[in-house]
């Protein structure tokens, strides 16, 4: 790999034994990929809490902070998996728990910023065309690449702190031209007037092309997508299909001048969304738990959900969960949305995801869940690990389940 | 009669071990309990079986950026397996390979279809790209 000056002086040492031992690890990751160089970034976005890194990570974590690592770049966290005020309402492990709040003390003394959000799109920092970064959770790389034209590949977390110690990252994947280009054709004929419906086209199309590298172009659709809309495109894209970027012709900025040269297409109409819907069931259980989370809901999701739960109550022995970040739910709180969504029952939690919550499987057992009810096709597909039979659902029709324990 | 596969991109130092062929991909997420070492997803085509201290072949990567620190964490409880074999990956299984120093290869030829079995002794030399089998 070509190496800057720069690059060799801190493999020499020359920014402590920290930054040495990153930027080894980033040329390994390098070489596996034939990467030819590295590339400096301008941010970084990393997953990192007790449940995904587990005693051996939080060690890592300890010894990286008292060794000197210090970021070289703006570096935020992704959500994590406990929110302090409600941990001990939600049966979370007390000394998970203290793990916790260790490891955001670790991350806080390199200088990470723990925004604890997965939609740092939407909240925190939007890249510019052309812009290098290290980000990770998938939903997250999809939209730079996609939507902002900004260049990143799936960073996890040891990965993205990498990055942010070093400020750079291996040139291979989604930073090079000949990768960003569209590999297929997606016809949009559905109405797709619900969040849900953008997640079923994810499903939809990602199953059929598991693979990092296909990029797939969407194009017909009648009207411009909202943001909110194609955060839930991009997450069910990345789920299902493992995918780090798509085009939307007229919509993002590097989307193709023509379609003419693609020879595959998928079609979608009304039809293959709602077979989406029909193919879900209760099984031998209820519907007793509605979640929205998987990405963190934004200001207008929120607005929404308000607006849906507004003077209605969450069915007795139900449990309905919404996730956002901490900017959202301050904004929220002031503008009366949270308000109205904890008078119906609805349980706010705050810089967590649903999924990744500490001790969801003993949470699961002990309140009898069998099934999780959702909106976002995403978590619907990658909650499965923790036994939940899941059910993909309308906006509304989820908020009407959360009131009455109806499926419909 | 000698048994090879090449492999088209490989990581880390050389290692013999028992071989566990999947004909299903695998996310250390989705699929594997990261207290035991076995593969507990409900209806995984290895469900039961334990990676531990095995080279593991799959034909593909699944899960997300969580995976990342999963092989660190499987490492440090000492039930990672002895490599990782893999017939297309994605880059964080990469990435949490190297970082927890296990071998990773990506890319086959031919298919383990019809060289390797479960329970066959293999030896992973990612310098030289070559898995190749010595007794089976």
């Amino acid at each position: 790999m070509d190496l800057t000056a720069e690059e060799r002086a801190i493999l020499a040492g020359s920014r402590g034994e920290a930054a040495r031992r990153a930027l080894e690890y980033q040329i390994e990751v390098g070489r596996f990929w034939g990467a030819k160089r590295l590339v400096p970034v301008t941010n970084a976005h990393m997953m990192g809490d007790i449940e995904v890194m587990g005693d051996g990570g939080l060690e890592f974590l300890r010894k990286e902070a008292e060794s000197g690592a210090r970021c070289a770049i703006p570096a935020t966290t992704n959500a994590r998996c406990i929110d302090f005020a409600h941990c001990e309402r939600l049966g979370q492990d007390a000394g998970e728990v203290a793990k916790e709040r260790k490891l955001i003390q670790y991350l806080r003394r390199m200088d990470v910023v723990t925004t604890d959000t997965c939609i740092n799109y939407q909240t925190v920092y939007q890249p510019h065309l052309g812009e290098h970064v290290a980000w990770g959770d998938t939903g997250t790389v999809i939209y730079a690449n996609s939507v902002f034209g900004a260049r990143s590949n799936f960073e996890s977390g040891p990965a993205a702190l990498a990055a942010a110690i070093t400020g750079r990252t291996p040139e291979y994947g989604f930073h090079l031209d000949e990768c960003r280009k569209g590999s297929f054709l997606v016809e949009l004929k559905a109405n797709l007037d619900d969040l849900a419906d953008w997640g079923a086209v994810g499903k939809l199309v990602g199953e059929a092309h598991q693979d990092y590298f296909a990029v797939p172009v969407f194009h017909g659709y009648h009207r411009t997508p909202a943001a909110d809309e194609l955060k839930h495109l991009g997450a069910a894209l990345a789920s299902y299909g493992s995918m780090g970027m798509f085009h939307f012709m007229g919509v993002t900025p590097e989307a193709p001048d023509s379609i003419q040269a693609f020879q595959e297409k998928i079609v979608i109409t009304e039809r293959e969304i709602d077979a989406v819907y029909s193919r879900y069931s209760l099984g031998d259980g209820d519907a007793r738990l509605v979640v929205f989370s998987g990405p963190q809901q934004s200001l207008f999701e929120m607005k929404q959900l308000a607006s849906l739960f507004g003077g209605k109550k969450i069915r007795e022995g139900s449990a309905c969960f919404v996730t956002t970040n901490g900017a959202v739910l301050a904004q929220s709180r002031a503008l009366g949305y949270a308000g109205t969504l904890e008078a119906a029952g609805v349980t706010i939690l705050e810089g967590v995801c649903f999924y990744i919550l500490q001790n969801l499987s003993p949470m699961r057992e002990a309140n009898h869940w069998t099934n999780m009810v959702s909106n976002s096709a995403k978590i619907v597909n990658i909650i499965g690990a923790h036994r939940f039979n899941t059910i993909l659902r309308r906006t509304r029709d989820c908020v009407d389940i959360a009131c009455t324990g109806q499926l419909r | 009669m000698h048994r090879s596969i090449e492999v088209r991109q490989a990581f880390g130092p050389v290692v013999e071990g028992e071989a566990l062929v999947s004909e299903e991909g695998f996310s250390p997420r989705y699929d594997l309990d990261r207290w035991t070492g076995l593969i507990t997803k409900p209806g995984h085509k290895l469900e039961g079986a334990s990676i531990v201290g095995k080279v593991c072949f799959f034909p593909t990567a699944k899960g997300g950026i969580a995976a990342g620190w999963a092989f660190y964490d499987i490492k440090w409880k000492k039930i990672a397996p002895k490599a990782f074999v893999f017939g297309v990956t994605n880059p964080v299984m990469v990435q949490g390979a190297v970082f927890a120093g296990i071998p990773i290869t990506a890319g086959w030829t031919p298919h383990p279809r019809g060289v390797v079995k479960t329970g066959d002794w293999v030896r992973v030399d990612p310098a030289r790209k070559m898995i190749e089998v010595l007794r089976s």
